[in-house]
Protein backbone atom coordinates (compact mmCIF):
# COMPACT_ATOMS: atom_id res chain seq x y z
CA UNK A 1 0.00 0.00 0.00
CA UNK A 2 2.54 2.63 1.53
CA UNK A 3 4.77 1.45 -2.10
CA UNK A 4 1.81 2.39 -4.35
CA UNK A 5 1.29 5.80 -3.04
CA UNK A 6 4.98 6.45 -3.42
CA UNK A 7 4.70 5.14 -6.72
CA UNK A 8 1.24 7.24 -7.61
CA UNK A 9 3.24 10.57 -6.13
CA UNK A 10 6.21 9.80 -7.95
CA UNK A 11 4.24 9.37 -11.09
CA UNK A 12 2.10 12.20 -10.73
CA UNK A 13 5.31 14.22 -9.77
CA UNK A 14 7.03 12.68 -13.47
CA UNK A 15 3.51 14.10 -15.07
CA UNK A 16 4.09 17.40 -13.88
CA UNK A 17 7.68 16.97 -14.39
CA UNK A 18 6.88 16.63 -18.61
CA UNK A 19 3.46 19.03 -18.69
CA UNK A 20 6.15 21.59 -17.21
CA UNK A 21 8.71 21.07 -19.49
CA UNK A 22 6.17 21.54 -22.12
CA UNK A 23 5.19 24.34 -20.66
CA UNK A 24 8.21 26.00 -20.44
CA UNK A 25 9.14 25.16 -24.49
CA UNK A 26 5.63 26.88 -25.43
CA UNK A 27 7.37 29.85 -23.27
CA UNK A 28 10.06 29.91 -25.02
CA UNK A 29 8.33 29.86 -28.42
CA UNK A 30 6.70 32.80 -27.44
CA UNK A 31 9.52 34.32 -25.67
CA UNK A 32 7.26 35.92 -22.92
CA UNK A 33 7.31 35.96 -19.41
CA UNK A 34 9.06 37.49 -16.71
CA UNK A 35 12.47 36.72 -17.06
CA UNK A 36 12.32 35.40 -21.01
CA UNK A 37 14.68 37.00 -22.10
CA UNK A 38 16.80 39.05 -20.12
CA UNK A 39 17.93 42.21 -20.78
CA UNK A 40 21.16 44.66 -18.73
CA UNK A 41 20.00 45.22 -15.12
CA UNK A 42 18.95 49.59 -14.49
CA UNK A 43 18.14 49.78 -18.44
CA UNK A 44 14.28 50.58 -19.32
CA UNK A 45 14.04 47.02 -21.30
CA UNK A 46 14.72 45.12 -17.75
CA UNK A 47 12.04 47.12 -15.83
CA UNK A 48 9.27 46.76 -18.29
CA UNK A 49 10.15 43.00 -18.50
CA UNK A 50 10.29 42.44 -14.76
CA UNK A 51 7.03 44.46 -14.35
CA UNK A 52 5.63 42.65 -17.75
CA UNK A 53 3.82 45.59 -18.59
CA UNK A 54 4.23 47.84 -21.00
CA UNK A 55 1.79 51.00 -21.50
CA UNK A 56 1.79 52.16 -25.46
CA UNK A 57 0.42 55.51 -26.77
CA UNK A 58 -1.47 55.64 -30.03
CA UNK A 59 -4.50 57.21 -31.53
CA UNK A 60 -7.46 55.72 -31.36
CA UNK A 61 -9.34 57.49 -34.24
CA UNK A 62 -7.22 56.91 -37.19
CA UNK A 63 -8.52 54.12 -39.65
CA UNK A 64 -5.17 51.52 -40.57
CA UNK A 65 -2.83 53.07 -37.71
CA UNK A 66 -5.21 53.32 -34.74
CA UNK A 67 -8.27 52.35 -34.71
CA UNK A 68 -10.09 51.65 -31.38
CA UNK A 69 -13.51 49.85 -32.37
CA UNK A 70 -16.50 48.39 -30.90
CA UNK A 71 -14.81 45.56 -29.32
CA UNK A 72 -13.00 48.43 -27.18
CA UNK A 73 -8.84 47.37 -28.63
CA UNK A 74 -7.27 49.21 -30.53
CA UNK A 75 -5.80 47.84 -34.26
CA UNK A 76 -4.12 49.25 -37.15
CA UNK A 77 -0.18 49.41 -38.05
CA UNK A 78 1.15 51.61 -34.88
CA UNK A 79 -0.79 48.76 -33.33
CA UNK A 80 1.20 45.84 -34.37
CA UNK A 81 4.64 47.50 -33.97
CA UNK A 82 3.84 48.02 -30.80
CA UNK A 83 2.91 44.76 -30.04
CA UNK A 84 6.13 43.79 -31.77
CA UNK A 85 8.34 45.67 -29.79
CA UNK A 86 6.78 44.05 -26.51
CA UNK A 87 6.73 40.72 -27.78
CA UNK A 88 10.56 41.40 -27.99
CA UNK A 89 11.09 42.74 -24.62
CA UNK A 90 9.06 39.38 -23.06
CA UNK A 91 5.66 41.05 -23.12
CA UNK A 92 2.39 38.82 -24.15
CA UNK A 93 0.04 41.20 -26.52
CA UNK A 94 -2.65 41.18 -23.82
CA UNK A 95 -0.50 42.63 -21.16
CA UNK A 96 0.00 45.37 -23.56
CA UNK A 97 -1.87 48.83 -22.12
CA UNK A 98 -2.72 51.82 -24.39
CA UNK A 99 -3.60 54.90 -23.64
CA UNK A 100 -5.20 57.31 -26.37
CA UNK A 101 -2.63 60.03 -27.61
CA UNK A 102 -4.04 62.58 -29.79
CA UNK A 103 -1.32 64.29 -31.37
CA UNK A 104 -0.90 67.35 -28.83
CA UNK A 105 -0.52 65.62 -26.11
CA UNK A 106 2.18 62.94 -26.99
CA UNK A 107 5.49 64.99 -25.54
CA UNK A 108 3.76 65.01 -22.44
CA UNK A 109 2.91 61.84 -21.80
CA UNK A 110 6.29 60.81 -22.35
CA UNK A 111 7.97 63.26 -20.49
CA UNK A 112 5.47 62.53 -17.36
CA UNK A 113 6.45 58.57 -17.92
CA UNK A 114 2.47 58.05 -18.66
CA UNK A 115 3.24 55.83 -21.55
CA UNK A 116 6.74 54.09 -22.10
CA UNK A 117 6.39 54.38 -25.74
CA UNK A 118 4.49 56.40 -28.40
CA UNK A 119 3.66 54.74 -31.44
CA UNK A 120 1.14 57.11 -32.76
CA UNK A 121 1.59 58.37 -36.58
CA UNK A 122 3.96 60.74 -34.83
CA UNK A 123 6.27 62.91 -37.45
CA UNK A 124 10.00 62.48 -36.58
CA UNK A 125 11.30 66.60 -36.11
CA UNK A 126 13.93 68.30 -34.65
CA UNK A 127 11.77 70.80 -32.44
CA UNK A 128 9.75 67.46 -31.07
CA UNK A 129 13.59 65.81 -29.95
CA UNK A 130 14.46 68.32 -28.04
CA UNK A 131 11.64 66.98 -25.53
CA UNK A 132 11.34 63.43 -26.46
CA UNK A 133 13.89 60.94 -28.38
CA UNK A 134 12.92 58.78 -31.28
CA UNK A 135 13.60 55.51 -32.57
CA UNK A 136 12.81 54.61 -36.29
CA UNK A 137 11.59 55.77 -39.02
CA UNK A 138 9.24 53.15 -39.24
CA UNK A 139 7.27 54.27 -42.16
CA UNK A 140 7.84 57.44 -44.27
CA UNK A 141 4.33 59.35 -44.71
CA UNK A 142 3.77 62.27 -47.12
CA UNK A 143 1.26 65.04 -46.67
CA UNK A 144 -1.70 64.86 -48.79
CA UNK A 145 -5.07 66.62 -49.68
CA UNK A 146 -8.76 64.67 -49.25
CA UNK A 147 -11.08 66.89 -51.35
CA UNK A 148 -15.10 65.70 -52.04
CA UNK A 149 -14.88 63.75 -55.61
CA UNK A 150 -16.55 66.03 -57.29
CA UNK A 151 -14.62 68.88 -57.01
CA UNK A 152 -11.51 69.03 -59.46
CA UNK A 153 -10.75 72.45 -58.70
CA UNK A 154 -8.22 71.50 -56.27
CA UNK A 155 -4.98 69.73 -58.08
CA UNK A 156 -2.27 70.30 -54.94
CA UNK A 157 -1.23 72.67 -52.05
CA UNK A 158 -0.74 76.07 -54.24
CA UNK A 159 -4.48 75.92 -55.18
CA UNK A 160 -4.74 77.09 -51.64
CA UNK A 161 -2.48 80.53 -52.58
CA UNK A 162 -5.57 82.31 -54.48
CA UNK A 163 -7.52 82.76 -51.32
CA UNK A 164 -10.73 81.23 -51.68
CA UNK A 165 -10.28 77.54 -50.76
CA UNK A 166 -10.86 76.86 -46.94
CA UNK A 167 -8.95 73.57 -45.63
CA UNK A 168 -8.83 71.50 -42.26
CA UNK A 169 -6.18 69.66 -40.47
CA UNK A 170 -5.45 69.20 -36.84
CA UNK A 171 -4.39 71.48 -33.96
CA UNK A 172 -0.50 71.32 -33.09
CA UNK A 173 0.36 68.69 -36.01
CA UNK A 174 3.11 68.98 -38.71
CA UNK A 175 0.74 69.22 -41.61
CA UNK A 176 -1.23 72.03 -39.83
CA UNK A 177 1.59 74.01 -39.76
CA UNK A 178 2.82 72.95 -43.01
CA UNK A 179 0.03 73.75 -45.02
CA UNK A 180 -0.01 77.50 -43.45
CA UNK A 181 2.67 78.81 -45.74
CA UNK A 182 0.55 78.00 -49.12
CA UNK A 183 -2.47 80.05 -48.01
CA UNK A 184 -2.47 83.55 -49.22
CA UNK A 185 -1.86 85.21 -46.28
CA UNK A 186 0.58 83.03 -44.18
CA UNK A 187 0.75 85.53 -41.44
CA UNK A 188 -2.70 85.10 -40.61
CA UNK A 189 -4.28 81.71 -41.40
CA UNK A 190 -7.70 81.80 -39.86
CA UNK A 191 -9.34 83.17 -42.96
CA UNK A 192 -8.35 79.68 -44.21
CA UNK A 193 -7.69 77.43 -42.05
CA UNK A 194 -9.42 75.77 -39.76
CA UNK A 195 -7.75 73.26 -37.15
CA UNK A 196 -9.86 70.97 -34.41
CA UNK A 197 -8.59 68.65 -32.02
CA UNK A 198 -9.59 65.59 -34.35
CA UNK A 199 -10.21 64.13 -37.85
CA UNK A 200 -13.54 63.48 -37.71
CA UNK A 201 -14.62 66.66 -37.31
CA UNK A 202 -12.83 68.19 -40.22
CA UNK A 203 -14.22 65.32 -42.50
CA UNK A 204 -17.82 66.46 -41.31
CA UNK A 205 -16.91 69.66 -41.94
CA UNK A 206 -15.57 68.74 -45.61
CA UNK A 207 -19.02 66.61 -45.60
CA UNK A 208 -21.19 69.67 -44.98
CA UNK A 209 -19.22 72.19 -47.00
CA UNK A 210 -17.71 74.67 -44.34
CA UNK A 211 -14.04 73.41 -46.10
CA UNK A 212 -12.86 72.36 -49.52
CA UNK A 213 -10.42 70.08 -48.37
CA UNK A 214 -8.70 68.08 -45.39
CA UNK A 215 -5.04 68.08 -45.27
CA UNK A 216 -2.76 65.71 -43.03
CA UNK A 217 -0.56 62.37 -44.05
CA UNK A 218 -1.66 60.58 -47.31
CA UNK A 219 -2.28 57.59 -44.38
CA UNK A 220 -4.74 59.25 -42.76
CA UNK A 221 -6.63 60.55 -45.24
CA UNK A 222 -6.71 56.96 -47.10
CA UNK A 223 -8.57 55.60 -44.48
CA UNK A 224 -11.20 58.23 -44.72
CA UNK A 225 -11.68 57.95 -48.55
CA UNK A 226 -11.49 54.27 -47.81
CA UNK A 227 -14.27 55.09 -45.72
CA UNK A 228 -16.15 57.53 -47.38
CA UNK A 229 -17.68 54.92 -50.13
CA UNK A 230 -16.77 57.25 -52.97
CA UNK A 231 -17.78 60.41 -51.17
CA UNK A 232 -13.70 61.86 -51.05
CA UNK A 233 -10.46 61.54 -52.78
CA UNK A 234 -7.21 62.31 -52.85
CA UNK A 235 -5.78 65.42 -55.09
CA UNK A 236 -2.71 65.59 -56.82
CA UNK A 237 0.63 64.09 -55.09
CA UNK A 238 2.04 63.64 -51.74
CA UNK A 239 4.02 66.99 -51.33
CA UNK A 240 6.33 66.68 -48.27
CA UNK A 241 8.49 63.24 -46.43
CA UNK A 242 7.02 62.72 -42.73
CA UNK A 243 9.33 59.76 -41.00
CA UNK A 244 7.13 58.37 -38.32
CA UNK A 245 9.10 57.61 -35.51
CA UNK A 246 8.45 55.87 -31.96
CA UNK A 247 8.81 58.10 -29.49
CA UNK A 248 10.67 57.61 -26.04
CA UNK A 249 11.49 59.54 -23.21
CA UNK A 250 14.66 61.66 -23.92
CA UNK A 251 17.91 60.38 -23.17
CA UNK A 252 16.91 56.83 -22.71
CA UNK A 253 19.91 55.52 -25.54
CA UNK A 254 19.71 52.10 -24.72
CA UNK A 255 16.26 51.62 -25.08
CA UNK A 256 16.16 53.71 -27.97
CA UNK A 257 18.57 51.44 -29.60
CA UNK A 258 16.66 48.65 -28.52
CA UNK A 259 13.53 49.50 -30.78
CA UNK A 260 15.65 50.82 -33.92
CA UNK A 261 17.03 47.17 -33.24
CA UNK A 262 14.40 45.19 -33.11
CA UNK A 263 12.91 47.29 -36.06
CA UNK A 264 15.86 46.36 -38.30
CA UNK A 265 15.22 42.42 -37.24
CA UNK A 266 11.49 42.98 -38.05
CA UNK A 267 12.25 44.83 -41.87
CA UNK A 268 14.46 41.19 -42.29
CA UNK A 269 12.33 38.65 -41.13
CA UNK A 270 8.86 39.45 -42.71
CA UNK A 271 6.94 40.66 -40.20
CA UNK A 272 6.97 44.11 -40.50
CA UNK A 273 5.33 43.36 -43.90
CA UNK A 274 2.46 41.28 -42.64
CA UNK A 275 1.92 43.74 -39.90
CA UNK A 276 1.73 46.07 -42.87
CA UNK A 277 -0.90 43.74 -44.91
CA UNK A 278 -2.73 42.91 -42.04
CA UNK A 279 -3.60 46.43 -41.37
CA UNK A 280 -3.14 49.63 -43.25
CA UNK A 281 -2.51 47.69 -46.26
CA UNK A 282 -5.94 47.21 -46.47
CA UNK A 283 -6.21 50.94 -47.97
CA UNK A 284 -3.17 51.20 -49.74
CA UNK A 285 -1.82 47.58 -51.07
CA UNK A 286 1.65 48.37 -51.69
CA UNK A 287 4.37 47.57 -48.97
CA UNK A 288 5.91 49.80 -48.26
CA UNK A 289 10.48 48.90 -47.91
CA UNK A 290 10.93 49.68 -44.05
CA UNK A 291 12.96 52.86 -44.03
CA UNK A 292 16.55 52.89 -42.48
CA UNK A 293 16.41 53.57 -39.28
CA UNK A 294 18.42 56.71 -38.13
CA UNK A 295 20.38 56.76 -35.41
CA UNK A 296 21.07 60.65 -34.30
CA UNK B 1 10.61 82.29 -20.55
CA UNK B 2 11.95 83.67 -23.82
CA UNK B 3 8.89 82.72 -25.94
CA UNK B 4 6.94 84.95 -24.10
CA UNK B 5 9.37 87.48 -25.88
CA UNK B 6 10.04 85.62 -29.29
CA UNK B 7 6.23 84.89 -30.08
CA UNK B 8 4.77 88.38 -28.63
CA UNK B 9 3.15 88.64 -31.99
CA UNK B 10 1.37 85.27 -31.39
CA UNK B 11 0.01 86.23 -28.00
CA UNK B 12 -0.83 89.45 -28.83
CA UNK B 13 -2.41 88.14 -32.65
CA UNK B 14 -4.57 85.31 -29.68
CA UNK B 15 -5.10 88.32 -27.57
CA UNK B 16 -7.01 90.25 -30.08
CA UNK B 17 -8.72 87.76 -31.88
CA UNK B 18 -10.35 86.64 -27.83
CA UNK B 19 -10.82 90.32 -27.15
CA UNK B 20 -13.25 90.45 -30.63
CA UNK B 21 -14.85 87.53 -29.95
CA UNK B 22 -15.59 88.46 -26.37
CA UNK B 23 -16.81 92.11 -27.59
CA UNK B 24 -19.19 91.04 -29.76
CA UNK B 25 -20.75 87.72 -27.54
CA UNK B 26 -21.01 90.61 -24.73
CA UNK B 27 -22.99 92.90 -26.95
CA UNK B 28 -24.90 89.85 -28.31
CA UNK B 29 -25.99 88.29 -24.79
CA UNK B 30 -26.53 91.66 -23.06
CA UNK B 31 -28.86 92.45 -25.87
CA UNK B 32 -30.57 88.83 -26.11
CA UNK B 33 -30.29 88.24 -22.21
CA UNK B 34 -32.16 91.72 -21.41
CA UNK B 35 -34.72 90.67 -24.10
CA UNK B 36 -35.47 87.09 -22.42
CA UNK B 37 -35.80 89.00 -19.04
CA UNK B 38 -38.27 91.44 -20.31
CA UNK B 39 -39.69 88.48 -21.18
CA UNK B 40 -39.91 86.49 -18.01
CA UNK B 41 -41.46 89.61 -16.38
CA UNK B 42 -44.32 90.61 -19.18
CA UNK B 43 -47.86 90.20 -18.83
CA UNK B 44 -48.19 88.08 -22.36
CA UNK B 45 -47.80 84.24 -20.75
CA UNK B 46 -47.01 82.67 -24.29
CA UNK B 47 -44.10 85.10 -24.20
CA UNK B 48 -43.48 84.35 -20.12
CA UNK B 49 -43.28 80.81 -20.95
CA UNK B 50 -40.44 81.08 -24.08
CA UNK B 51 -38.29 83.43 -22.27
CA UNK B 52 -38.60 80.90 -18.71
CA UNK B 53 -38.09 77.76 -21.52
CA UNK B 54 -34.44 79.94 -23.08
CA UNK B 55 -33.50 80.32 -19.44
CA UNK B 56 -34.29 76.55 -18.69
CA UNK B 57 -32.62 75.12 -21.72
CA UNK B 58 -29.61 77.40 -22.06
CA UNK B 59 -28.67 77.88 -18.13
CA UNK B 60 -28.74 74.43 -17.53
CA UNK B 61 -26.86 72.98 -20.69
CA UNK B 62 -23.07 72.52 -20.46
CA UNK B 63 -21.05 75.27 -22.66
CA UNK B 64 -19.57 72.97 -24.79
CA UNK B 65 -22.90 71.03 -25.43
CA UNK B 66 -24.19 74.49 -26.77
CA UNK B 67 -20.86 75.09 -29.06
CA UNK B 68 -21.35 72.14 -30.34
CA UNK B 69 -24.80 72.24 -31.49
CA UNK B 70 -23.57 75.35 -32.53
CA UNK B 71 -20.93 74.45 -34.98
CA UNK B 72 -22.13 71.12 -35.86
CA UNK B 73 -25.25 71.68 -36.39
CA UNK B 74 -25.70 74.73 -37.48
CA UNK B 75 -23.87 72.96 -40.87
CA UNK B 76 -26.32 70.04 -40.70
CA UNK B 77 -29.31 72.86 -40.98
CA UNK B 78 -27.24 74.14 -44.34
CA UNK B 79 -26.31 77.35 -42.23
CA UNK B 80 -23.30 78.96 -42.20
CA UNK B 81 -24.64 81.95 -39.54
CA UNK B 82 -24.16 84.64 -42.84
CA UNK B 83 -27.06 86.55 -41.05
CA UNK B 84 -24.18 87.82 -39.09
CA UNK B 85 -21.80 88.82 -41.67
CA UNK B 86 -23.17 92.51 -40.99
CA UNK B 87 -21.37 95.12 -43.34
CA UNK B 88 -20.11 97.40 -41.54
CA UNK B 89 -19.15 95.48 -38.73
CA UNK B 90 -17.50 92.78 -40.13
CA UNK B 91 -14.88 95.63 -42.00
CA UNK B 92 -13.67 95.88 -38.30
CA UNK B 93 -14.38 92.51 -36.68
CA UNK B 94 -12.48 91.05 -39.91
CA UNK B 95 -13.44 87.53 -38.62
CA UNK B 96 -16.99 87.81 -38.80
CA UNK B 97 -16.82 88.49 -42.85
CA UNK B 98 -14.42 85.56 -43.95
CA UNK B 99 -16.46 82.18 -45.34
CA UNK B 100 -15.26 80.63 -42.86
CA UNK B 101 -18.13 80.51 -40.26
CA UNK B 102 -16.34 79.36 -37.20
CA UNK B 103 -15.52 82.29 -35.75
CA UNK B 104 -19.73 83.57 -36.33
CA UNK B 105 -20.46 80.39 -34.54
CA UNK B 106 -18.58 80.83 -31.90
CA UNK B 107 -20.33 84.17 -31.14
CA UNK B 108 -23.63 82.59 -31.55
CA UNK B 109 -22.89 79.99 -28.91
CA UNK B 110 -20.87 82.37 -26.52
CA UNK B 111 -24.08 85.04 -27.02
CA UNK B 112 -26.48 82.02 -26.44
CA UNK B 113 -25.16 80.44 -23.36
CA UNK B 114 -24.46 83.76 -21.53
CA UNK B 115 -27.90 85.50 -22.36
CA UNK B 116 -29.45 82.59 -19.99
CA UNK B 117 -27.16 83.98 -16.90
CA UNK B 118 -27.64 87.75 -18.21
CA UNK B 119 -31.11 87.36 -17.94
CA UNK B 120 -31.41 85.95 -14.66
CA UNK B 121 -29.04 88.62 -13.41
CA UNK B 122 -30.99 91.70 -14.67
CA UNK B 123 -34.54 89.22 -13.51
CA UNK B 124 -32.52 89.71 -10.10
CA UNK B 125 -31.89 93.78 -10.61
CA UNK B 126 -35.41 94.02 -11.11
CA UNK B 127 -36.97 92.11 -8.09
CA UNK B 128 -34.67 94.69 -5.90
CA UNK B 129 -36.85 97.14 -7.74
CA UNK B 130 -39.76 98.19 -4.70
CA UNK B 131 -43.10 96.88 -6.02
CA UNK B 132 -44.33 100.21 -4.92
CA UNK B 133 -42.29 101.84 -8.16
CA UNK B 134 -44.16 99.68 -10.70
CA UNK B 135 -47.57 100.02 -9.11
CA UNK B 136 -47.09 103.92 -8.93
CA UNK B 137 -46.01 103.65 -12.48
CA UNK B 138 -49.19 101.97 -13.28
CA UNK B 139 -51.48 104.17 -11.55
CA UNK B 140 -50.15 107.18 -13.52
CA UNK B 141 -51.09 105.31 -16.78
CA UNK B 142 -47.76 104.51 -17.75
CA UNK B 143 -47.72 101.28 -20.37
CA UNK B 144 -46.10 98.21 -19.32
CA UNK B 145 -42.90 99.33 -22.54
CA UNK B 146 -43.35 103.06 -20.56
CA UNK B 147 -43.06 101.56 -16.96
CA UNK B 148 -40.04 99.29 -17.89
CA UNK B 149 -38.00 102.06 -19.70
CA UNK B 150 -38.51 104.87 -17.41
CA UNK B 151 -39.33 103.62 -13.86
CA UNK B 152 -38.41 99.80 -13.53
CA UNK B 153 -35.01 98.83 -15.58
CA UNK B 154 -33.18 102.39 -14.61
CA UNK B 155 -33.47 101.65 -10.75
CA UNK B 156 -33.00 97.44 -11.82
CA UNK B 157 -29.79 98.53 -13.44
CA UNK B 158 -27.97 99.86 -10.59
CA UNK B 159 -28.36 96.67 -8.69
CA UNK B 160 -27.86 94.37 -11.86
CA UNK B 161 -24.48 96.10 -12.81
CA UNK B 162 -22.30 94.23 -10.62
CA UNK B 163 -23.83 91.03 -11.16
CA UNK B 164 -23.68 91.67 -14.89
CA UNK B 165 -19.77 92.36 -14.72
CA UNK B 166 -19.42 88.65 -13.21
CA UNK B 167 -21.18 86.90 -16.03
CA UNK B 168 -19.17 89.20 -18.39
CA UNK B 169 -16.45 87.88 -16.78
CA UNK B 170 -17.48 84.25 -16.90
CA UNK B 171 -17.88 84.66 -20.11
CA UNK B 172 -14.60 85.97 -20.98
CA UNK B 173 -12.79 82.78 -19.52
CA UNK B 174 -15.43 80.21 -21.29
CA UNK B 175 -14.41 81.82 -24.50
CA UNK B 176 -10.98 79.90 -24.10
CA UNK B 177 -13.21 76.58 -26.05
CA UNK B 178 -12.92 78.72 -29.48
CA UNK B 179 -10.04 77.08 -30.05
CA UNK B 180 -11.78 73.84 -29.67
CA UNK B 181 -14.61 74.36 -32.00
CA UNK B 182 -12.48 75.45 -35.04
CA UNK B 183 -11.32 79.70 -34.29
CA UNK B 184 -7.66 79.37 -35.26
CA UNK B 185 -5.47 81.88 -33.84
CA UNK B 186 -7.97 82.39 -30.49
CA UNK B 187 -5.56 83.12 -27.25
CA UNK B 188 -5.98 79.78 -25.71
CA UNK B 189 -5.87 77.59 -29.47
CA UNK B 190 -2.06 79.61 -30.30
CA UNK B 191 -0.78 78.22 -27.04
CA UNK B 192 -1.64 74.71 -27.95
CA UNK B 193 0.01 75.56 -31.68
CA UNK B 194 3.07 76.87 -29.81
CA UNK B 195 3.62 74.01 -27.03
CA UNK B 196 2.69 70.90 -30.08
CA UNK B 197 4.05 72.14 -33.46
CA UNK B 198 6.37 73.99 -32.59
CA UNK B 199 7.46 72.25 -29.32
CA UNK B 200 7.76 75.27 -27.00
CA UNK B 201 7.98 74.62 -23.04
CA UNK B 202 4.28 74.47 -21.60
CA UNK B 203 4.52 76.16 -18.19
CA UNK B 204 5.79 79.21 -20.17
CA UNK B 205 3.29 79.61 -22.96
CA UNK B 206 0.18 79.33 -20.43
CA UNK B 207 1.90 82.04 -18.24
CA UNK B 208 1.80 84.10 -21.54
CA UNK B 209 -2.12 82.88 -21.94
CA UNK B 210 -3.14 83.81 -18.40
CA UNK B 211 -1.53 87.26 -18.51
CA UNK B 212 -3.60 87.56 -22.08
CA UNK B 213 -6.98 86.56 -20.18
CA UNK B 214 -6.06 89.04 -17.12
CA UNK B 215 -5.56 91.71 -19.29
CA UNK B 216 -9.07 91.49 -20.13
CA UNK B 217 -10.70 90.52 -16.60
CA UNK B 218 -8.96 92.51 -14.21
CA UNK B 219 -9.58 96.19 -15.37
CA UNK B 220 -13.08 94.77 -15.96
CA UNK B 221 -13.12 93.67 -12.49
CA UNK B 222 -11.90 97.08 -10.71
CA UNK B 223 -14.32 98.62 -12.73
CA UNK B 224 -17.11 97.05 -11.25
CA UNK B 225 -15.56 97.57 -7.54
CA UNK B 226 -15.44 101.02 -8.59
CA UNK B 227 -19.23 101.12 -9.61
CA UNK B 228 -20.03 99.44 -6.23
CA UNK B 229 -18.50 102.10 -4.13
CA UNK B 230 -20.07 104.46 -6.12
CA UNK B 231 -23.12 103.60 -5.66
CA UNK B 232 -22.88 103.12 -1.91
CA UNK B 233 -21.82 106.44 -1.43
CA UNK B 234 -24.88 107.45 -3.20
CA UNK B 235 -26.92 105.31 -1.07
CA UNK B 236 -25.80 106.32 2.46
Amino acid sequence: MRITRVAAVAAVAALAFTVAACGGDDGDDTGTGAGSKTFEAGTTMERLNKAQKIIIGTKFDQPGFGLKGLDNKPAGFDVEIGKIIAGELGIAADKVEYIETPSAVREEVLEQGKADIVVATYTINDKRKERIDFAGPYYVAGQHIMVRSDDSSITGPDSFKAGDKKVCSVQGSTPGDNIKKYLANPASPGAQLVLFDGYQKCVDALTNKQVDAVTTDNVILLGYVAKSEGKFKLAGEKFTEEPYGIGVKKGDTAFREFINATLEKIYADGRYAKAWQDTAGKFDSTVPQGPAVNRY
Amino acid sequence: MSVLVDHFDVFVGGFWLTFQLCILSAVGALALGALVAVMRISPVPPLRWIGTAYVTVFRNSPLTIVWFFAAFGLPALDSNADFLRIPGLSSIFSRLGIDLPYFRFAVIALSLYTAAFVCEAIRSGINAVPPGQAEAARAIGLTFGQNLRYVVLPQAWKSAVVPLGSVIIAMIKNSALAGFFGVVGELSNSAQNLTSALGEPIIPVFVGVSIGYLVMTVPLGILLDRIEQRRAVAAR
